[in-house]
């Protein structure tokens, strides 16, 4: 288990130092390209659920505060 | 060496009215849960042993109290599955039962969903045509008002709270990464310009304060409350008021199980001091970050991000459940966790199919893409409300699973029979067999007792301050045994 830990160690550090940086924008267009194709669908089927009149239906929802 | 971590979750649901020129959230609350119980409105919870105000650090402040909701006759009920189901602050709420693990709380987590569900039919089928209720599950309107989902773990009265408070602190303020549900846009006042981004966490712009015992204005990361429901010289019940409705099972699984490994830890004197400069601020710091790359401060001057300080919890984790907790579950959690952080660090959104946050944010994404919307328009606002509706045809995150698109832990079936019985390793077990059997004897109930009423001049109590007690293997044949509640009680006094 040490050496396991160790190596855990050293890949988050990898992981720290170059992943994090880039994840925000590299691949954006990339990324929607292929969220569209993958999502056409599933967007359909909320078209076809989704509560009428959105801002009316968004402005009325009010609650009171709760915990 | 740490307790057992029984744990269990309440969920204010959000709830709205169309149809009824007088809509009356706290009524409209009340019929649902009435008409959903039924026969079981009859039992009445017992307040006696709850004191809301008794705070953790030993003091009891001087307030009065609103009139109990109790007394206006709101609908309260335990169910046959040992959970609690009843009106809280204008809002159905559920408890769970007390479950002794964290793949059991995702099963009664999710019932919770279903009895919801099922109450809106029922609901629906006797009240006038055209008036509809909506139920959500989610944590706030988007104009300021936020309801609660609150986690309880039992904890070690041994264990200082300034341990707790010091340990936990980090932890929660970076969790939000993998236990945001999400929300378009921000509530903080000082937040004009985040009005139209959308951030990871529904409720960390309504924290205010590092500890406190207020639950309803100036909300703290850590609330003080001190109410254990069980023998409150062995334990404590810690109420986590910091965290957000999942609605994705890995999501629930997650939170839970990795915050009972860290207390677990806690007690255990097992981590390395990780407190931050300023954690209220960290807090809404981390959820306007959906890179999870920015860093924040840690007292000691380090700065580190919200997912590093996460990796500090895991190895720890690591290292506890292999030399000193090892269990399947255990094991379970820590490969998840590392799953989790892993794809965080390298592409946040590759975790649709597991968490709340980025399953609702691809959502909007591809929906605003697609008809080229701005991130002010209220479809949006209105895609981010309805992915918590409890309905399965309508919700959207429902849709997403029927999809396809959303990793399951646990099984239709299991959720079925959660909404109707209760876990067999805690003392909910007795709580709910007894209320299934005995309801007609029963004068009144609350989690750590129950009173019965069977026909003598003194009505005769249960006590059940031990949460691991009560269970189908201590009291699952004597249960079978009794014909009536009266020869329960000589069972269960000889």
């Amino acid at each position: 288990m040490p050496k396991e830990q160790e190596q855990k160690r050293i890949q988050r550090r990898e992981h720290g130092a170059g992943g994090g940086e880039d994840a925000g924008q590299v691949t954006a267009s990339e990324r929607a390209e292929k969220l569209k194709e993958e999502m056409d669908e599933i967007l359909d089927e909320i078209d076809a659920v989704l509560e009428e009149n959105a801002e009316e239906f968004v402005k009325s929802y009010v609650q009171k505060g709760g915990q | 060496m740490a307790i057992p971590k029984v744990v269990g979750t309440e969920t204010e649901y959000g709830i709205a009215g169309t149809g009824a020129a007088d809509f009356n959230p706290v009524l409209a609350s009340s019929q649902l849960i009435a008409t959903f119980a039924g026969a079981l409105r009859r039992i009445r919870w017992d307040y006696e042993q709850e004191s809301p105000l008794r705070d953790a650090r030993g003091f009891e402040p001087v307030q009065v109290r609103e009139p109990a909701e109790e007394d206006v006759g709101l609908a309260n009920v335990i169910l046959p599955n040992g959970a609690r189901y009843y009106v809280d602050h204008a809002h159905p709420e559920y408890s769970t039962p007390e479950c002794a693990s964290a793949r059991e709380l995702v099963v009664h987590d999710k019932a919770g969903e279903r009895i919801l569900e099922r109450s809106l039919e029922e609901f629906h089928a006797v009240m006038p045509e055209g008036y509809h209720l909506q139920i959500y599950k989610n944590n706030s309107d988007g104009k300021g008002n936020s309801y609660g989902t609150h986690e309880n773990y039992l904890v070690d009265r041994a264990t200082p709270f300034s341990a707790i408070v010091r340990d936990l602190t980090p932890f929660f303020v970076t969790r939000q990464v993998f236990t945001g549900a999400g929300k378009l846009g921000a509530e903080a006042p000082w937040d004009e310009r985040g009005r139209h981004r959308y951030q990871l966490s529904q409720r960390a712009d309504f924290f205010e304060a590092e500890v406190g015992l207020e639950t309803t204005l100036k909300r703290p990361i850590i609330n003080t409350r001190d109410e254990p429901h069980a023998d409150p010289e062995k334990y404590r019940r810690l109420h986590v008021i910091v965290g957000d409705a999942n609605l994705c099972e890995v999501a629930t699984f997650l939170k839970v199980g990795t915050t009972a490994l860290v207390l677990k830890m806690i007690e255990d004197e097992y981590l390395p001091d990780l407190s931050l400069a300023n954690p209220v601020a960290a807090l809404h710091e981390v959820s306007r970050d959906i890179t999870c790359t920015r860093e924040i401060a840690l007292a000691d001057g380090r700065r580190m991000t919200a997912v590093q300080v996460q990796w500090e919890y895991l190895e720890r984790a690591a290292k506890y459940v292999e030399q000193e907790d090892p269990s399947p579950e255990n094991e379970e959690i820590v490969r998840r966790w590392e799953e989790v952080l892993t794809g965080l660090e390298t592409d946040p959104l590759s975790l649709h199919r597991q968490l709340d946050w980025v399953a609702k944010y691809r959502l909007l994404e591809a929906y605003r893409e697609r008809d080229g919307l701005e991130w002010s328009d209220p479809k949006l606002r209105l895609i981010d409300l309805q992915y918590h509706d409890v309905r399965r045809d309508r919700g959207l995150y429902h849709r997403l699973v029927a999809a396809g698109k959303v990793e399951r832990l646990v099984t239709d079936a299991e959720i079925e029979r959660a909404v109707l019985e209760p876990p067999e390793d805690t003392r909910a077990f007795f709580r709910g067999r007894c209320i299934e059997r005995f309801r007609e004897h029963i004068a009144a109930a609350s989690w750590d007792s129950i009173i019965f009423d069977v026909g003598r001049e003194a009505l005769q109590r249960v006590p059940m301050r031990e949460p691991l007690r009560g269970t189908r293997r201590h009291v699952g044949e004597l249960l079978e045994r009794a014909r009536d509640p009266a020869t329960l009680l000589e069972l269960l006094s000889s």
